[in-house]
């Protein structure tokens, strides 16, 4: 394996197509002993659909099962024994029609295409009784945050059950990501979802790169993961800010604030984008710094080192943060697993998830301590991204301690290999970014898979806010600190 | 009290909205290591929403629009029978802390029933909040002004609120006092760490959340008349602290009582800048503080009482 995250490369004329009952059985042994679902997808073909999906055991290299599944005859859904299958198993049926026997809400996960009449068959839910009333949040909501629809029955202030409709963004992405050279959809793939620009164009670069026969070396893998580590320590920074703000905290929320901008003008000094955008492009990393400019990036991440050190000890020793963060929105390490959560909210509720821990590439060197915390509320979601932010600044102390300079590759990318799928991963700030490639036999791309873990966490948040107070909802919204747009696509 | 003074205390009272919600903001901000906007801030913010047009939603009703306006008539003439300046107010009358209290109950109200008059679930549940702590710092609030005039002997804001010697029972009685009025201040002025004045997320505010739905005008009554509270409260913390009674010349009180003023506002600045707002269901808990003040105050009066016999 090389490259910094797993990867896996299949040519599909050697993997066997399972039927629709074998497909879903074989998933459900894998699941059954230990592996992790990382991505399920399928696509239509004339009356079948293939199946795809990508689990990952202990080990932590990827699995494929394969499969050609009857669309009107369908399989009986895996949700049920496991539930961590629901949103895929749902996004599968949207997109292709499959038939998925036994699901219990096979709710559209965005509005697809001109049939949004699929979304009415599934009203929200109601809670009935004298007590009760209902509160609407969006889907048009104050201020510039994105579209998405919360209703909430509650209890007085307690809230009873949250339902998060989404896919108002809905624009298309994965169908437009198949048209024209997948090697020139860098740019594309960076806005998907604006604040993971250099996860998502990490995951598409690499996907791309194996398709290619292209071999990531050292210098590139370098480059990229010190544009993700900087864009976790911004985004970190960013999450941070937000907490302390709606709580009130204001000397968290300026402090936080201030620093990220140190932080995301860290790379625009090196690739000439705040958000790291044309830092990846498929067969190199632009970002470029010489020994002059190296020497800022030094200055900068021993500011924010100091800096930090100083409103985090604020932030954790003050009283009244402590108040509102403990308790609030706790997930427990079992639901985290159940619903088949990923990065920053699975780590905060004691699930060791956290793929740069294979100590692949860029991380083989300089290797990165995965941080969980078994409580699984706000504060262990915010220590979390505290304990977090210290170890990738320590990381990027340690690499640029050793380095000089740090060079711009571009390696040409020859055509894509046909008949293949690779599914690609990246350690975001989020979670787990996964694209997933497949061509066929001319080497035309013929399904793009894009999955940001805003997909996989939203229902985490759901399950978070039940019996809470519903005043406490936006202080447990922002500590998973979930993308409207990627999960829309 | 003569012209003069009458005219000061009404100058001073209209201005000092803008000066105090100023004085606050420039205190957090620099608290946060910012500027902070122009201490006037406030008037431009307020000069902006008269030009502006109002918009009515279909649901309301004529309530919808008289609640501004009751809001800010009640806190103007609340201000009245306070002594902003120390000593003296232009109204004052026997147990005009009553009427004091019902004023604001009234303008309370008058709020509430707008923000039911909405129709939205936001705003019923910033009235529900907003009902359920008045419930908890009333009595409180009452405690103390009654036992602050059964000790003083005074039945007018400015007799019970000047200052009447050092005397260890009178310092534990307006200690206690102190504390119910800044509690007051909290909630009725919707300050940490009771509410948030600048959240912009609607399922954690209780002021901000009932005012919502107001525009231009309507909006510049309700800011205005929440910092005419604010600055009221604020005064009758300063007139509490002030150290100058009948004996000092009248515009040394005055002066102290300014000055004490300001030093009210930096505090609130302060408390805000440094704390982190209570989770929601720990605001009554925290409003019990008023409670316990006020029976502190009422032990050491008694206790007083009982000496001087």
């Amino acid at each position: 394996m090389s490259g910094s995250f797993p990867l896996g490369s299949w040519t599909l004329a050697e993997v066997p197509e399972l039927p629709g009952g074998a497909w879903s059985e074989r998933v459900a042994a894998l699941l059954g002993e230990g592996a992790r679902i990382v991505t399920a997808f399928g696509r239509r073909d004339g009356g079948d659909v293939v199946a795809s999906a990508i689990l990952q055991p202990a080990s932590g290299e990827l699995v494929l099962v394969r499969g050609r599944i009857d669309r009107a005859l369908g399989y009986h859904a895996l949700t049920p024994t496991h539930p961590a299958m629901h949103v895929f198993e749902r996004e599968m049926h949207e997109q292709t029609g499959v038939r998925i026997a036994g699901h219990p809400w096979l709710k559209p996960v965005r509005f697809e295409g001109s049939a949004p009449s699929a979304m009415a068959a599934y009203p929200f839910f109601t809670l009935q009784g004298k007590e009760v009333h209902e509160v609407q949040v969006g889907p048009v909501h104050a201020g510039v945050i994105e579209p998405g629809a919360f209703r909430f029955m509650c209890l007085g202030e307690k809230v009873h059950h949250l339902e998060i409709q989404l896919g108002y963004q809905h624009r298309g992405v994965e169908a437009l990501l198949l048209r024209g050279d997948p090697r020139a959809h860098a740019p594309l793939v960076e806005t998907i979802a604006g604040d993971t620009s250099i996860a998502h164009a990490w995951a598409d670069c690499a996907a791309i790169e194996s398709l290619a026969g292209l071999d990531a070396d050292a210098s590139t893998d370098r480059g990229r993961a010190v544009g993700l580590e900087l864009e976790r320590v911004a985004m970190h920074l960013a999450g941070l800010a937000g907490l302390a703000t709606d709580i009130g905290f204001l000397q968290g929320g300026s402090t936080y604030g201030r620093l990220r901008t140190t932080a995301i003008n860290t790379s625009m000094r090196l690739c000439g984008s705040r958000f790291g955008r044309g830092w990846l492009r498929p067969g190199g990393s632009r970002a470029m710094a010489d020994a002059a400019l190296v020497d800022v990036v030094r200055a900068n991440i021993a500011l924010l080192i100091r800096d930090l050190a100083v409103i985090n000890d604020r932030f954790v020793s003050s009283v009244t943060v402590r108040h509102r963060f403990v308790g609030a929105g706790r997930l427990t390490s079992e639901q985290a697993l159940d619903v088949g959560l990923v990065g920053v909210a699975a780590r905060a509720s004691g699930v060791n998830l956290d793929q740069r821990s294979l100590g692949l590439g860029a991380y083989r060197e300089h290797p990165v301590e995965t941080v969980t915390d078994p409580t699984g509320d706000c504060w262990a979601r915010a220590l979390v991204r505290i304990r977090e932010m210290d170890g990738s600044l320590a990381w990027l102390r340690r690499v640029f301690a050793d380095a000089t300079e740090l060079a711009s590759v571009q390696r040409p990318v020859g055509a894509l290999a046909a008949g293949s799928l690779v599914v690609s991963t990246c350690e975001g700030w989020r979670g787990e970014v996964v694209h997933a490639l497949e061509t066929g036999p001319d080497g035309v791309l013929v399904q793009h898979k894009v999955q940001d873990p805003s997909l996989r966490n939203w229902f985490g948040l759901a399950l978070a806010v039940r019996e809470n107070e519903i005043s406490d909802f936006p202080i447990c919204n922002k500590s998973f600190d979930l993308s409207y747009c990627g999960h829309d696509l | 009290m003569t012209l003069p003074w009458t005219l000061a205390h009404l100058v001073v009272l209209f201005a000092s909205p803008i000066l105090v919600v100023g004085i606050i903001n420039r205190t957090k901000a620099r608290w946060a290591g910012r500027r902070g906007p122009p201490i006037l801030q406030t008037y431009f913010d307020l000069a902006r929403l008269l030009r502006k047009r109002p918009v009515y939603s279909a649901t309301t009703t004529p309530v919808f629009w008289v609640a501004p306006y009751v809001l800010l008539a009640t806190a103007a003439v609340s201000g009245l029978v306070v002594p902003l300046l120390g000593r003296g107010a232009p109204l004052s009358f026997r147990f005009d802390f009553v009427f004091f209290a019902y004023l604001w109950g009234l303008g309370r109200l008058a709020l509430m029933l707008g923000a039911l008059d909405t129709g939205s679930a936001f705003e019923g549940m910033g009235s529900s909040r907003e009902a359920t702590f008045a419930t908890f710092i009333e009595p409180a609030v009452f405690l103390c002004l009654g036992t602050l005039a059964s000790a003083t002997g005074g039945a007018t804001f400015a007799q019970m609120l000047s200052f009447h010697g050092v005397d260890p029972a009178m310092v534990v009685v307006r200690a206690g006092c102190v504390v119910a009025l800044t509690l007051l201040l909290q909630v009725e002025s919707a300050r940490m760490p009771v509410d948030d004045p600048t959240t912009h997320l609607e399922l954690t505010k209780v002021h901000e959340v009932m005012i919502l739905d107001h525009s231009g005008p309507d909006l510049a009554a309700m800011e205005y008349g929440a910092a005419l509270k604010l600055a009221i409260g604020s005064a009758l913390l300063a007139s509490l602290l002030n150290p100058f009674g009948a004996q000092s010349p009248r515009w040394v009180v005055a002066a102290a009582n300014v000055g004490l003023w300001v030093a009210v506002a930096v505090a609130v600045g302060t408390i805000e800048s440094t704390l982190a707002r209570l989770r929601l269901n720990a605001i009554p808990r925290y409003l019990l503080a008023a409670l316990f003040g006020g029976v502190l105050a009422l032990l050491a009066s008694v206790w007083r009482a009982g000496g001087a016999t």
